[in-house]
């Protein structure tokens, strides 16, 4: 899978994805559930101090990436592992694919990770015949469901319900047993620990990288991370550039913020930290270790006008609160990246001609902005790429842009707007209709193709003041 | 006090009503209102849909007409952020910022003015039935006006309100954005309108003239039996 998880216009998977009742039924329940439980986590907290120092700490790393970056890759090398520094996905895939052919590797387990759903990891591993196993339950589903993409950031199976879990279990790893959660776990557990056992590379993301001791950071809650990295004795582990703390004592915090913001944890069952191979007295850990560091269009966005979005620690909080993801889905907006941070994030590492209506799929409503744990200005970055979608690249519609034109004459020029209000009742006479405009005429027509639009009144307020004001004001 | 009425142009042209309602809110409470004639929109339209420079033009004329309020007064949570959002607006433009900054400093949304200027709760309304209070995104999240509509509400004499399921979620306005994204501006806007049915109320109160339009339409076009109603027109029911 690769960022873009679809070839279809954005019109073409939204109509799709509204009309799937299952996906809107799983989602709206998710959305309460993890909305609930987020509250109960942070209401009892200084949160606002919280989201202050989390905050701080992110732009304190951004502003110095490249010294913490360096000081990463010398602490890792310090302690017997390998750094590459990718520039493309592509320098990814190939310096991983490279190892895997060196350790003429049949089968690699993989802990979640978003990064390398980026990069397309999976499919080239694939071809070079390797068995490619995800192990976080969610991502197991998917992968089984003859890869379905990921809908969402940290529970990526969101869109799909227990019976159409049971139903992809029967049909590919032969499961009899109930839509019980608690068995379909067990029944993935009891299949999935046989893989750790012979897998000969184990492929983890990265929540956060620690400069000081050049450790590795994985959050879940199933364990596998643990046995990803503890099994195998080739271990991989690749981050997106920005995702690293100077020490653990901002780790700590920011471990407890993501938490508490993506499931209203105040920690997860398991927080994995790997640091380095394994040691002449230690029983498990890899014999070798890489970490692959991966810029793919990030370092653009370093130092410009999105940067904040660099500061995002992938809780999907901004995910969880979306009124419009509430109704369309992660699938809808064709990126492994969905929701405020994904109409942000992805036409920022893919570009606009595949995803420049995401930044208008937002009603700008801030309630992304409101939950960020590390306060992204989530609905003024997706703002700021209409922006620049308008005046910069020029990709507006000719028709919005004549109006948007029409728009600033009429309400800069006093007299213009003036005369305008006060023919315009006349001119929408003719649609109007025991005062309801049902059918309107230009813009007017996507708005009543769902709601009727008030007659416009013959008495326009300015004039009704003028009457109950004799005289009138100045200006 | 001599308040300045920035009426928006939603009121001006479309919903008077709030207008007149809010006018004649603000004399009986003894204020002394104005309506600064070259007033046009806050410019919101355009900037929000990303055509910044366009909308500079109009907020100039915003910022020009209203330079010398005592105070300005909006019946719209949305656009009196906006007044105060030209500070960032215009932060590069000194000349500009500086009379964004004084603006921003006098501007007030309805509710927040009679509740934290006037410091008045009771505005002596009178209205029977049940009522919701749908608090809108701006005006809640960006403006952070949260309390003084549900403060001057509750002291309605005859009026009930109920809280709706899901009152925080957006009606799915969004200015342009009810108009490009309408297919999922309907699946908003219904399910703001089956929250308020669940709780069968009388009237789905606002404070702004945009969702008030958005979700009053819909629940016309489907024939629903809720009145939605500004806040202006329930504080000035006698």
């Amino acid at each position: 899978m690769a960022m873009k998880i679809s070839q279809q216009k954005f019109n073409e998977r939204l109509s799709s994805n509204l009309e799937n009742d299952f996906m809107r039924g799983a989602v709206a329940g998710a959305q309460h559930r993890f909305q609930t439980r987020r509250s109960a986590a942070v209401d009892s907290l200084n949160w606002e101090e919280w989201r202050n120092h989390g905050e701080e700490i992110r732009q304190h790393v951004l502003e110095n990436l490249d010294y913490y970056l360096y000081e990463l890759s010398i602490n890792v090398e310090a302690r017997g592992g390998h750094v590459f520094f990718a520039q493309t996905a592509e320098e990814a895939t190939e310096y991983i694919s490279t190892i895997a052919k060196q350790k003429s590797a049949k089968k690699i387990v993989k802990a979640k990770s978003m990064v390398t759903e980026e990069i397309n990891l999976n499919s080239h591993l694939e071809q070079l015949g390797c068995e490619v196993i995800e192990t976080d339950l969610g991502e197991y589903i998917l992968q089984l469901d003859d890869h379905d993409p990921p809908s969402h950031i940290v529970t990526p199976a969101l869109h799909k319900n227990k019976d159409q879990i049971r139903e992809v279990f029967e049909q590919k790893i032969g499961y009899t047993a109930s839509s019980q959660p608690e068995e379909l776990a067990l029944h993935a557990r009891k299949v999935l620990r046989e893989h750790y056992l012979t897998a000969d590379i184990g492929i983890t993301g990265c929540n956060f990288a620690v400069a000081e001791t050049g450790s590795v950071c994985l959050v879940t809650n199933e364990g596998n991370a643990d046995l990803v990295t503890a099994l195998p004795k080739t271990q991989i582990s690749v981050m997106g550039m920005e995702r690293l703390v100077p020490t653990f004592e901002e780790m700590e915090v920011l471990v407890g913020m993501l938490t508490r913001s993506a499931v209203g944890q105040k920690l997860t069952s398991y927080i994995t930290v790997l640091t380095g191979i394994k040691e002449a007295l230690e029983v498990d850990g890899p014999e070798e270790f890489h970490l692959v560091i991966v810029d793919n269009g990030r370092s653009s966005i370093l130092g410009g006008e999105f940067q904040s979005i660099l500061q995002c620690i992938r809780c999907a909080a901004c995910i969880n609160t979306c009124p419009v993801y509430r109704h369309v889905g992660g699938h809808t907006y064709g990126s492994i990246y969905s929701g405020p941070i994904g109409a942000v994030l992805s036409p920022l590492l893919g570009g606009y001609d595949d995803y420049k209506e995401l930044p208008y799929a937002s009603t700008l409503c801030g309630a992304c902005t409101d939950v960020c744990p590390v306060k992204i200005p989530l609905h003024q970055l997706l703002h700021k790429h209409r922006e620049v979608i308008v005046e910069r690249e020029g990709r507006a519609p000719i028709s919005e842009s004549l109006l948007m034109q029409a728009f600033g004459m009429g309400t800069s020029s006093q007299s213009i707007y003036k005369l305008g209000t006060k023919v315009a009742s006349t001119v929408m006479k003719p649609f109007t209709k025991n005062e309801k405009i049902t059918n309107g005429p230009g813009p007017l027509k996507n708005w009543t193709a769902y709601r009727d639009f008030p007659s416009l009144q013959k008495e326009r307020f300015r004039d009704w003041f003028e009457q109950h004001n004799k005289g009138g004001n100045p200006k | 006090m001599n308040v300045s009425l920035f009426a928006t142009c939603l009121v001006d042209m479309v919903q008077s009503n709030i207008g007149k309602n809010t006018v004649e809110l603000l004399e009986r409470l003894g204020c002394t209102v104005s309506f600064p004639k070259g007033q046009t929109c806050c410019g919101q339209p355009a900037y929000n849909s990303g055509y910044v420079k366009a909308s500079k033009e109009t907020m100039k004329n915003t910022i020009q007409v209203f330079e010398d309020a005592e105070v300005i007064v909006c019946p719209s949570g949305s656009c009196a952020y906006m007044l105060k959002e030209y500070v960032h607006i215009f932060k590069d433009e000194p000349l500009w910022h500086e009379k964004a900054q004084r603006i921003a400093d006098k501007t007030y949304e309805l509710t927040q003015f009679i509740v934290d200027v006037l410091k008045i709760e009771n505005v002596g309304a009178k209205l029977n039935g049940t009522a919701t209070y749908h608090p809108s995104c701006h005006m809640t999240r960006l403006l952070k006006v949260q309390k003084a509509p549900l403060t001057l509400l509750q002291h309605v004499e005859g009026l009930e309100l109920l809280e709706m399921p899901l009152k925080e979620n957006c009606c799915g306005f969004g200015g342009t954005f009810s108009i490009k994204m309408g297919q999922i501006s309907e699946q908003m806007v219904d399910e703001k309108i089956a929250s308020a049915e669940q709780i069968a109320v009388h009237y789905l109160i606002g404070a702004d003239a945009g969702c008030l339009m958005n979700i009053g339409g819909r629940i016309d076009r489907k024939n629903i039996d809720i009145k939605t109603m500004h806040i202006a027109e329930i504080l000035n029911s006698r």
